[in-house]
């Protein structure tokens, strides 16, 4: 410091010398610092937030990948599954999962004996109850697809209870289930004795991805499946309408419209559209297409139509965006050699502007495919355990969506849903990543081309 | 008309009581000019005077600027361009245009000069179109320079081979005016060159009419001179005339240097 006020002694001329900062250049300096200070922080403390949310999110939802199994052979019995022998599908298809319960129970309780693994006074019907509700309706759908296993003794991986997989995955301990009506210590203790003997497994989980939702009582069973398809429906429907709609309207009204009062009114409107609440969206969709035009409630159609809506003015305001940063020049330049109007925009300015307009599109898909609230109010928050058939007819079938599902699987009372829920958003995360990633690629790719 | 006393069959663009406004600003005021074939006329005056203005009313490029209005009478071959009937698209494949700053497409040079040719038509098939082309980039006095590489982007060349082949892409056309605004302003003196050198061969096929900021570059390459002045047509004489002995104070002022 005190070079510094020696060097800032003027010279015979009276100057300062270069060599040290004066008064007013000490202070800018210290607030550019103090400015590169705030702004580290606050990057700091958005990377923070990032990386809590992902942390809580990864550590709770992982578990939703993973999935207890009991891996038996199970006598499928003639006598009980077939009574008439001659493998009539129709006359299988009349036993109900009543059926299977007790197959199941007998073949757990015979494999527990073998192994002399049965606690002091533990009944057959406790044993029995580690396996899933769910395990026989799985069963039956297995023997439907494939009479010929009646009959045989038949290697299954039976889904273990919610709390059973609980236990496996720490969610559920021996002074836990004390107080729980749902699961004993001894089924635990069991479980625990099954598990060294390989019979009760833990595998990777892709009912989660494919299953469809499963009832309150069943968090084992609950999967994605209806969900995904949903959502992938909707967006289909959004890429569809929005993207040609959108494109088309912002070319016109870049392009072509005169500028007027109209235009002006249109453009302010189609900015106040882009920020207006989503759930406004889902109440014109309720009033419009389900009671004014009559499509089903809780069908991909009605959610894709009212998506399609929200996303167009995100679309619109990024085409015409990417629309006006494409340089004049080139439009004199085709205008020049005699190009039409229209030539010179579907020629020189469209291709030069399609990055943007993707980059645009993808973030509206992207922003329509994480909206709940406009779905809970067509009726997307129904409770669908059948996947919706192929499309067309399926934009009209009854199907859920991946925010919905998750806000759906929060609502719910077992914990053993929480892990789901959590495990749903890992999945949403990666459709998102997924589609951001592809449109950095696509932006990438097109302006390679000069 | 006896002004200039031109002969009449060579009067290829002729404009009467020419006015534009932009907006409320009266941009050309009251310009009658006879420009003849197969000669470069300059348009030259101070910054804002409104030659630039004037020669876009030529091709009708105006008309893409929503606020501008033409007024007055533009014939090409005695046919007025402003008729209702003219569609400027027609009028634009034989009014060529050069801008101030090269501007070819974001594609390759090929395509730069391929592109005016396909949209009205004129090759039947790929072999007549390799002939267009090349015969547009040898006008343009650039094909030596690009013919191994007609796939490279034309963003890719020099400043000074952009604008040429700017030039080849306006004449593949085969246009019969070529309005150049400031062709060389964005130049380094080498490329002002060439291009200069290749205005004076493309005047043997075309009329020529260019806008110069540089008195210099007008009185080196064209045959007649037009002196503009706050939208006004002070004066329109050979440009020899202009140059050594104008009628009016203000060409004087100007060409000597006390304005602009």
């Amino acid at each position: 410091m005190t070079d510094a006020i020696e060097g800032a002694r003027p010279d015979a001329a009276g100057r300062p010398s270069l060599l040290a900062a004066d008064r007013r250049t000490r202070a800018r300096n210290a607030a550019e610092r103090r400015f590169r200070l705030y702004g580290m922080i606050a990057v700091g403390l958005g990377l923070a937030a990032l990386v809590v949310l992902l942390s809580t999110v990864a550590i709770k939802g992982a578990g939703a990948f993973r999935q207890t199994y009991v891996s038996l052979g199970v006598d499928l019995a003639e006598a009980k599954l077939d009574k008439t022998g001659n493998r009539d599908i129709e006359a299988i298809k009349k036993v109900s999962t009543f059926g299977y319960t007790p197959l199941i129970q007998e073949a757990l309780v015979r494999k527990v004996d073998e192994l002399g693994l049965r606690p002091d006074g533990m009944s057959d019907k406790d044993i029995g109850g580690i396996v899933s509700k769910d395990a026989a309706a799985q069963l039956r759908d297995r023997v439907i697809a494939d009479p010929m296993l009646i009959g045989t003794r038949t290697r299954v991986d039976l889904l273990a209870t919610g709390r059973i997989d609980g236990y496996f995955k720490g969610r559920v301990s021996l002074a836990s289930a004390e107080r729980d009506s749902n699961v004993t210590p001894d089924q635990i203790r069991l479980a625990q004795a099954l598990a060294e003997a390989g019979v009760v497994v833990t595998r990777f989980n892709w009912g989660f991805v494919t299953r469809p939702d499963a009832s309150d009582q069943r968090p084992e069973a609950a999967g994605l499946g209806v969900a995904i398809l949903g959502s992938l429906y909707m967006m289909l429907i959004v890429l569809v309408l929005a993207l040609p709609i959108g494109v088309a309207a912002s070319i016109y009204l870049e392009e072509f419209a005169p500028r007027n009062r109209w235009t002006d009114l249109i453009e302010v409107n189609i900015a106040n559209l882009a920020a207006v609440p989503s759930i406004v969206f889902g109440i014109l969709g309720l009033a419009i297409f389900i009671n004014f035009a009559g499509l089903p409630q809780s069908a991909p159609i009605v959610g894709g139509l009212v998506l399609t809506l929200m996303t167009l003015p995100t679309i619109i305001i990024s085409t015409r965006a990417s629309l006006k940063s494409v340089p004049p020049s080139i439009r004199d330049a085709a205008l020049g050699v005699g190009a039409s109007k229209m030539q010179s925009v579907f020629h020189h300015v469209l291709p030069l502007a399609a990055p943007g307009i993707l980059t645009g599109t993808i973030i509206g898909l992207a922003q329509a495919l994480g909206e709940t609230a406009p779905l809970l109010l067509i009726g997307m928050v129904a409770f669908v355990n059948d996947y919706p058939a192929a499309p067309p007819e399926g934009f009209f079938d009854p199907a859920s969506a991946l925010p919905v599902q998750i806000y759906n699987w929060t609502q719910r009372a077992d914990p053993a849903f929480v892990e789901r829920a959590s495990g749903a958003i890992i999945v949403l995360l990666l459709f998102l990543v997924a589609m951001n990633a592809l449109a950095v690629i696509l932006r990438r790719r097109f302006e390679r081309r000069w | 008309m006896a002004r200039h006393a031109p002969h009449i069959a060579d009067v290829k663009v002729s404009a009467r009581d020419v006015n534009v406004f932009y907006g409320e600003t009266h941009a050309i005021k009251d310009v009658d000019v006879d420009i003849l074939d197969k000669t470069v006329t300059a348009f030259i005056g101070p910054s804002g005077c409104g030659k630039s203005t004037f020669l876009r009313c030529i091709n009708r490029m105006n008309d893409t600027i929503d606020i501008a209005r033409v007024t007055g009478e533009i014939t090409l071959d005695g046919e007025d361009i402003y008729d209702r009937r003219v569609d400027p698209v027609q009028l634009r494949a034989r009014v060529g245009m050069v801008f101030q700053k090269p501007n070819p497409f974001p594609k390759s040079i090929y395509e730069n000069v391929a592109y005016g040719p396909r949209i009205h038509g004129l090759a039947r098939n790929k072999a007549e179109l390799d002939d267009i082309v090349e015969k547009a980039l040898r006008r343009g006095a650039i094909w030596d320079e690009v013919k191994d590489r007609l796939g490279a982007p034309g963003t890719g060349l020099s400043g000074g081979q952009q604008q040429r082949l700017c030039i080849a892409r306006a004449i593949a056309t085969e246009p019969e005016v070529l309005l150049m605004d400031e062709p060389c302003s964005a130049l380094d003196p080498i490329a002002t060159d060439q291009v200069e050198e290749l205005i004076h061969d493309l005047r043997r096929n075309y009329s020529v009419v260019i806008v110069t900021h540089s008195m210099q570059q007008a009185a080196r390459v064209s045959q007649k001179t037009a002196f503009f002045h706050l939208g006004d047509l002070v004066e329109y004489d050979d440009t020899d005339t202009i140059f050594n002995n104008p009628k009016d104070s203000r060409t004087e002022s100007y060409i000597t240097g006390r304005i602009g």
